[in-house]
């Protein structure tokens, strides 16, 4: 059953989320990349629950730490490198994120100086009163 | 950068002709006069790297549309029109175990690719089944959140601020319910089938969709509930 | 059991609707009828609905878009027809009439016209520009394009069953609120365009990857043809701002089905989200159109010109700083919604900005024709057209992009003048250029060139005739979208403009005379050689039509214009290259996965539409089974014999020679 082509292999690029290491390396890489995300979280949760830092940092401390989580994530779980066979992958990649940005970052800007700009929605429904 | 040369190439590895970079390649083809890797030396990509290309691109635009929802989420988080507040909904103790479960699940997943390298069915229909498991713990959770909040009125009907709070969690619970629905078929497909090549491909593609929604997930909590709770 | 549907859906007291429905669902049946009585039924199946071959999707891709131009163009007549009449008068369309007519003429325009033509011109060109046999997921491909057509099937429908909506192209809540708009109206709008949506993702996606995934041997990057760059450009855009408009629906619909909040203007909702996001969508949509539109005018007119494409690594990086810079302007949509100066200012320039991009394509097209020696032929002159409408259209553009002179221009007749002159300046154009330049690759025979330049003239004078009043009474403050008006000093632009709308007619009626003409002429419109306009691209290296697997032996790419190289060799020589060994090449087997998930999303989503729970879950529930049941399929691809393949190939090398011998005098082709 498993004897399939196992001699295809040139080097080459490679799918996301494709390793292409032996058993004990992918159990082994799985191991560190959930070791890595426990932590993080762990300590994303922790930061949230205690005041061990200064209140308006702790926002910016959480999204750092969401960031490196998902950097782990992309690195452990899918598989997404900076080896040059991966290059296609990460492009799509940025591509993504650089989207991603601009929508979230560009609609909280523009929203903002809409709401800044506006009257409040209370105050206009009691003029139309 | 010689890393992936250093690595032993597995039957996984396929060659790709149109990867950029500068790692020389061997295909066998004949076409190599005196061009560089990646420009096409011997023609259209392998299936597998194919299908897993496609499937990256359409988990790309997955996340842009979560980036609509999360943008909504961002721009009305304050428009709580005197209903409750993050602060007064969240139970933090339970985002923690959902994200545990679904942590453990995104592992367990990655022990079924493992265990499909290796060719052995018994132990990707046990790590399969696990994930799924775990799944659906994390979505029974959830429910049972969606549930308590209704049930003590803030539904997603009280606020807009609720409403991009149901829309943007709800979201990522459906995509987690139908990433179930394809467990369960891969599973009765692998049972059926075997290890087929178009099967494998499709696992690829689930461990990727799988590791994606946790991926969704670390910024869900962290944006929706974390910061939530303490604005 | 039916939900919100009643007899009384049925617009029994209009006319217009009626009439209109009845008649197209008389022509239905009749077309329905004459296929199934002249036994073409299973060759229509197997042959076409089934079909997973790139060129049949693109060919129907094609027709859907062709067949919604003129039901879009209906629309447009009655409503220039209406404002001619509306003179201090209430014209002869009802309001509410009116306001159903001019929202769905933009969203049949966009959504059912430009997009399926261009993505089925995109189908159709790109794997044999590539040098390949097909695009990354046939069946998918498929997929796609009958989800498409369930979208243009819903909209359709929307005219005898219920309403469409009244709010415009983008429905702006809080008018598209359930509470202003409590009909089906939005339902429809909502529906065909998240069902066909999620068909043009999958065709973006699948694009993506054939082109960055599949290219002929020795193809980099920098070989492929400009159109494939446009593609890629465009469908990168598909793939990245479809699901915005995904997810901006999605909220409005839990807005009208499930009571959120996300745009009401009551409990804390924000409509002005709702403009922020659509638009993030709405204006790289704008560029996901006109990007491929570009591309075949740069094949075109290469080609025409008998010239290489002037500038090629300079098209390609513009298409690439359009690509990204179309997703930092969307805001210039609303400038007037009062987010202030510095987002204005930031904007505004972004805007001017990327009107640099076109504007060194427009250089590079000039100086390509420049020291040429032009044919001056129906896809020329589409082109020709192009560049000097499409120059006024930017400039217009330009000036919009300058917030203080939009806070004046904004909303009027100005705009609707604006946006006119560069979709059907550009896009319009480009689609009937591509049509006419691949129509031969796709069928075997030329369109006819007099009925072609006839239509041309025509659609050329009636778009000045029909937009350059426009221009002016919009400058005099007539705003768009008025059911009538009072004002003596706008008639004559108004009348003017509704005699470009019959001047316009002639050039459709031109177009389709060329289809039938050349239909009945095609003996003597016949391409042999499959190389009909002295090409340079890879389309050309093979049959026309081409076989099903498109290149008997994968096409080895060494230059910029690998097809060129070929056929130059050929003629120095006298002789075609060695006849190389054939293979049996296998290829994917049709599939009705697509058509029967089509039929299951028409029925979820005019089930959703009309409040039909059970209908919904049968159809959610038949389409997962379909999935399954396609999944389960142990025959993929089926195999041609290399007879086969030789025997295709040697007729194409039999007539490739004959050419050779019958010009053997005329040297260079150029």
């Amino acid at each position: 059953m498993s004897a399939d082509t196992n001699h295809d292999s040139e080097s080459g690029d490679v799918a996301p989320g494709v390793e292409g290491t032996s058993i004990r390396a992918g159990v082994q890489g799985y191991l560190i990349g959930l070791g890595l995300a426990v932590l993080l979280t762990a300590a994303s949760f922790y930061t949230a629950g205690s005041g061990w830092i200064w209140g308006p940092g702790i926002p910016v401390a959480l999204v750092v730490l969401a960031i490196a989580q998902i950097g782990v994530h992309l690195a452990f779980f899918l598989h997404i490198t900076t080896a040059p066979d991966n290059t296609n992958n990460v492009l799509a990649l940025a591509f993504g994120v650089l989207i991603v940005a601009l929508v979230v970052g560009g609609s909280i800007w523009i929203m903002g100086h809409l709401n800044h700009n506006m009257m409040p929605m209370q105050e206009m429904l009691q003029m139309q009163r | 950068m010689s890393s992936s040369q250093a690595v032993p190439a597995t039957h996984l590895r396929e060659p790709d002709p149109y990867k950029l970079g500068r790692a020389p390649y061997h295909g066998g083809s004949g076409h190599g006069h005196g061009e560089p890797p990646g420009h096409g030396a011997g023609g259209p990509a392998s299936k597998r790297v194919i299908v897993g290309y496609g499937f990256w691109i359409f988990l790309l635009s997955d996340i842009v549309m979560f980036s609509g929802f999360f943008a909504a989420h961002a721009v009305l988080q304050d428009a709580t029109a005197g209903g409750p507040s993050g602060k007064d909904l969240f139970d933090l103790s339970r985002v923690a175990i959902e994200t545990g479960l679904l942590l453990a699940s995104s592992f367990t997943c990655g022990m079924a690719a493992v265990a499909t390298e290796a060719r052995s069915h018994l132990w990707t229909q046990v790590f399969l089944l696990v994930t799924g498991l775990l799944g659906l713990g994390f979505l029974i959770m959830e429910a049972q959140e969606f549930a308590a909040m209704i049930a003590e009125g803030a539904g997603p009907q009280r606020s807009a601020f609720l409403s991009s709070f149901f829309a943007v969690v709800g979201c990522h619970g459906l995509h987690v319910t139908a990433g179930l629905l394809w467990l369960g078929t891969m599973m009765a497909q692998i049972f059926v089938k075997g290890f087929r090549p178009n099967i494998l491909r499709r696992l690829l593609c689930f461990n990727l969709f799988w590791h994606a929604l946790d991926i969704i997930w670390v910024a869900l909590f962290t944006i929706v509930y974390l910061i939530g709770a303490g604005a | 059991m039916l939900g919100k549907l009643t007899w009384d859906a049925i617009p029994w007291d209009q006319p217009i609707p009626l009439v209109a429905g009845a008649t197209v669902i008389f022509l239905m049946l009749a077309v329905i009828a004459w296929v199934v009585l002249k036994g073409y039924l299973p060759y229509l199946w197997r042959e076409w609905i089934t079909s997973v071959d790139h060129k049949r999707i693109g060919v129907m891709y094609t027709l859907l878009g062709l067949v919604m131009l003129v039901r879009g163009f209906v629309d447009a007549i009655m409503m220039r027809s209406q404002q001619a009449l509306a003179y201090q008068a209430p014209g002869y369309l009802p309001p509410e009439h009116y306001n159903q007519i001019f929202s769905a003429h933009g969203t049949i325009m966009i959504f059912f016209g430009a997009m399926p033509f261009m993505i089925g011109l995109m189908n159709f060109v790109v794997p044999l520009q590539l040098g390949v046999r097909d695009v990354a997921f046939p069946t998918l491909n498929s997929t796609s394009f009958w989800l498409t057509a369930t979208g243009a099937l819903l909209v359709n429908i929307s005219l005898v069953v219920g309403e469409f909506a009244r709010t415009g192209w983008l429905p702006y809540p809080p008018l598209s609120e359930l509470a202003y708009s409590p009909g089906v109206g939005v339902d429809y709008y909502v529906w065909a365009l998240q069902i066909s949506g999620v068909g043009t993702l999958m065709s973006g996606i699948n694009l993506v990857t054939t082109i960055l995934k599949m290219r002929a041997p020795g193809m980099s990057y920098l070989r492929m043809p400009i159109y494939c760059w446009t593609a890629l450009a465009s469908n990168l855009l598909i793939v990245a701002a479809f699901p915005i408009l995904t997810a901006t629906l999605a909220m409005l619909t839990l807005d009208r089905y499930l009571g959120f909040h996300f745009f009401t203007n009551t409990a804390g909702g924000n409509m002005m989200m709702f403009v922020n996001l659509i638009w993030a969508w709405g204006h790289p949509e704008v560029y996901i159109l006109v990007l491929p539109a570009f591309g075949i005018f740069s094949e075109v007119i290469s080609t025409f010109s008998r010239k290489p494409l002037f500038g090629y690594r300079s098209m390609v990086m513009a298409t690439m700083f359009i690509c990204i810079v179309s997703f930092t302007v969307w805001l210039h949509h609303f400038f007037t919604m009062g987010a202030g100066g510095d987002v204005n200012a930031a904007f505004g320039i972004a805007t001017s900005i990327i009107a640099v991009g076109t504007g060194v394509k427009v250089y590079n097209w000039m100086f390509t024709m420049y020291g040429g020696r032009i044919q001056f032929t129906t896809p020329m002159l589409w082109s020709i057209g192009f560049i000097v409408t499409f120059v006024i259209g930017g400039m217009t553009g330009v000036l919009l992009a300058v917030p203080p002179a939009d806070f004046q221009l904004h909303n009027s007749l100005f705009l609707v003048a604006h946006f006119h002159n560069v979709i059907i300046g550009g896009v319009v154009f480009a689609a009937f250029a591509g049509l006419t330049y691949w129509f031969p690759k796709a069928f075997g025979f030329r369109l006819h060139e007099g009925w072609g330049k006839a239509a041309f003239w025509f659609s050329l004078a009636g778009f000045y005739l029909t937009f350059m009043p426009l221009y002016v009474v919009g400058l005099l403050g007539m705003t768009r979208r008025l059911q009538h008006y009072d004002l003596a000093q706008w008639r004559p632009w108004v009348l003017l403009a509704g005699l470009g709308v019959v001047v316009t007619c002639f050039g459709v009626a031109c177009q389709i005379i060329q289809l039938v003409v050349s239909i009945r002429e095609r003996v003597e419109l016949r391409d042999e050689m499959g190389d009909p306009w002295n090409g340079r691209s890879l389309e050309w290296a093979t049959t026309s039509p081409p076989p099903a697997f498109n290149f008997a032996v994968l096409p080895d790419v060494r230059g910029e214009e690998p097809y060129w190289e070929i056929k130059r060799r050929a003629i120095e020589t006298q002789q075609l290259a060695a006849e190389p060994e054939y293979e049996a090449i296998e290829m994917p087997r049709n599939s009705p996965t697509g058509f029967i998930t089509a039929f299951f999303s028409t029925l979820t989503g005019f089930a959703l539409i009309w409040h039909i729970w059970w209908l919904v879950g049968v159809g959610l529930v038949a389409a997962y089974c379909v999935f399954v049941w396609f999944a389960w399929r142990d025959q993929e691809e089926y195999e041609i014999p290399a007879e086969e393949v030789a025997a295709s190939d040697r007729a194409r090398r039999r007539a490739r020679e004959a050419w050779l011998r019958a010009n053997a005098r005329v040297g260079e082709p150029a």
